[in-house]
């Protein structure tokens, strides 16, 4: 049915007081978590806007393609009701009941306008549908995307966080790693390091991987490329806490460790590390009982 | 499924050209928002590969363009010359920057920067490389 | 044409490279070091690269000579203030920089030369004895 012999249009147009009203009696009605989830004059307020840019959009040459042009405040609308919902704790399905809800009192806005015409009220009403049906279901997408965006987000903050680097002292570093890495984490995590090691003109850097079970040869490879680079950069890196069955593997890929230094554990490590810093810890004297009660006086 | 959103061309016939390369690259690589490093890998590629285009090709154009596979998007680069040409492109991959024996066009180590690398080179009929880095 | 300025501080030369330098720029800075070099007698070449967002093979190699022909000429040259994405760039792209010491910043660069030119005066002074 051609878009323009559409009855649609009109009969919206002259009754839209009345269709908020009969969605509205509808929605509210109908409970469920509505009642919990949203506070009435919120709904209200949601219907209305939506009811407005559907009626404008409606009234377009185009009654079929949502994704046109003429659509394009009502998918803005939509996207933006999908957000809001989906942060007050409502379901895909709840939301997109949103939309599918209009179609109760169109079709009975259609029925008294169309009344003597049985046909044309049996096309209408199926085209009508349809585009009801369009608009829901881009609800659920859209309501899909936001949340696919926040997941996206939280597993970089996640990664962000699992990647500590600690100052052990002024100008020394560590990197403790805990579990297994993969190539992409390994990347983030080492350029992390390499940015502390500019912000705190850190000269030594102590990459521990005593919680790593198991390196293949891409996290080996990026190790290296790490302490590569911050010799480059004017740092050493010493990499401590090599289990045997990684040192195993390293001698196995045949990955060259050259000259990068390695030690059996942390301790070991900052312990190199404050030597070649020029640095040494001492014990200091032992206070006699004397002087320490003289001082209580 | 690949679409062209935008194309552009610049001429590379002196130092200040590779220069100007360089920075426009930085300038897309930045609006696109690719990560830091991948900025500064994707510019470095494009310098080496200018100046090749300059120096070995006797001058050329780098041809810039932006694609989206729907999800995700990408710089594609295309230097090309109608210098002498590659007639082994192998070794040339092989050689490193030393112009000792080699050419010294460092191509495997800008390959190493970018995730897709094409060359096609018949001597006496210039060169054509071309580079891509998602993001 | 612009130059890049060389500082004399002592008997260090210091170069801060703060513009996307051109290739002809590159060559006129290793040359016009060469010369202060001599002429200062300098004995040590601190280059600052911290305003470098891209350090591409031919910066890499210009560095490189900087430091050999600074070698012949009995000096020391410590390049500092590389960015973390030039030198993960670097070590991708395969680019070594032999012969060539690097620190955090300037003022480890000066350190590092300094000391190894006191050492040198004490073990001359041995040496002396």
């Amino acid at each position: 049915m051609p878009d323009s012999t559409r009855r649609l249009p009109a009969i919206i147009k002259s009754h839209s007081a009345q269709l908020f009203d009969s969605w509205i009696q509808l929605q509210l009605s109908a409970g469920g978590r509505n009642a919990a989830l949203i506070k009435e004059a919120e709904l209200r307020k949601q219907s209305q806007d939506f009811l407005t840019v559907f009626t404008n959009a409606v009234q377009s040459a185009n009654l079929t393609n949502i994704e046109g042009p003429e659509w394009e405040p009502v998918r803005n609308n939509l996207a933006e009701l999908s957000k809001s919902r989906a942060r007050s704790g409502f379901t895909p399905s709840e939301t997109a009941m949103f939309v599918f809800s209009l179609k109760q009192p169109l079709f009975s806005l259609l029925r008294t306008a169309l009344t003597k015409e049985p046909e044309k009220l049996a096309d209408e009403t199926w085209e009508t549908s349809l585009l009801i049906d369009k608009l829901g279901l881009f609800c659920v997408e859209s309501f899909q995307k936001t949340r696919e965006d926040i997941i996206a987000r939280q597993q970089q903050e996640l990664l962000e966080l699992s990647t500590p680097v600690v100052e052990l002292w002024d100008g020394v570093l560590a990197l403790p790693l805990i579990g297994t890495l993969d190539s992409a984490r390994t990347q983030v995590v080492m350029e992390s390091l390499l940015q502390k090691i500019v912000e705190t003109g850190s000269a030594i850097a102590i990459i521990d991987i005593t919680g790593v079970p198991t390196v293949d040869t891409l996290v080996a490879q990026h190790l290296l490329k790490t302490v590569a680079a911050a010799r480059l950069m004017g740092a050493d890196c010493i990499i401590s806490g090599i289990r045997p069955q990684i040192a195993q593997t390293i001698v196995h890929l045949g990955v060259e460790l050259g000259s990068v230094t390695t030690k059996a554990s942390l301790a070991d490590a900052f312990s190199l590390a404050l030597r070649q810093s020029g640095l040494a810890v001492v014990k200091r004297e032992a206070r006699s009982a004397e002087s320490l009660t003289a001082k209580g006086k | 499924m690949l679409t062209l959103e935008m194309s552009e061309v610049f001429p590379i016939h002196s130092d200040s050209d590779i220069v100007a390369v360089r920075q426009v690259v930085r300038k897309r690589a930045v609006e696109l928002g690719f990560r830091l490093v991948d900025q500064t890998k994707i510019v470095t590629g494009a310098s080496e590969l200018a100046r090749n285009t300059l120096n070995y090709g006797g001058g050329g154009s780098c041809k810039l363009e932006i694609l989206s596979n729907g999800a995700r998007q990408a710089i594609r680069l295309t230097f090309e010359d109608h210098g002498p040409g590659i007639a082994d492109i192998d070794q040339a991959m092989k050689d490193g920057f030393t112009t000792g024996g080699g050419l010294g066009l460092g191509l495997s180590g800008t390959k190493r920067l970018v995730n897709e690398f094409e060359i096609y080179s018949k001597p006496g009929e210039g060169t054509k490389v071309v580079i891509t880095k998602w993001k | 044409m612009d130059r890049i300025p060389i500082l004399k501080m002592g008997r260090i030369l210091l170069v801060t490279i703060q513009v996307d330098m051109h290739d002809r720029m590159a060559t006129m800075l290793q040359d016009d070091l060469t010369q202060r070099i001599v002429a200062t007698r300098a004995r040590g070449v601190l280059i600052d690269i911290s305003s470098l967002e891209v350090v591409d093979s031919f910066i890499g190699r210009m560095i490189g000579n900087i430091a050999a022909m600074s070698s012949v000429l009995d000096a020391q040259t410590v390049v500092v203030g590389m960015r973390p994405a030039v030198a993960i760039t670097l070590v991708e792209l395969g680019l070594e920089l032999p012969g060539v010491r690097t620190a955090l910043n300037v003022e480890s660069g000066m350190t590092i030369i300094s000391s190894s030119l006191q050492s040198e005066e004490s073990d001359a002074d041995v040496g002396n004895e």
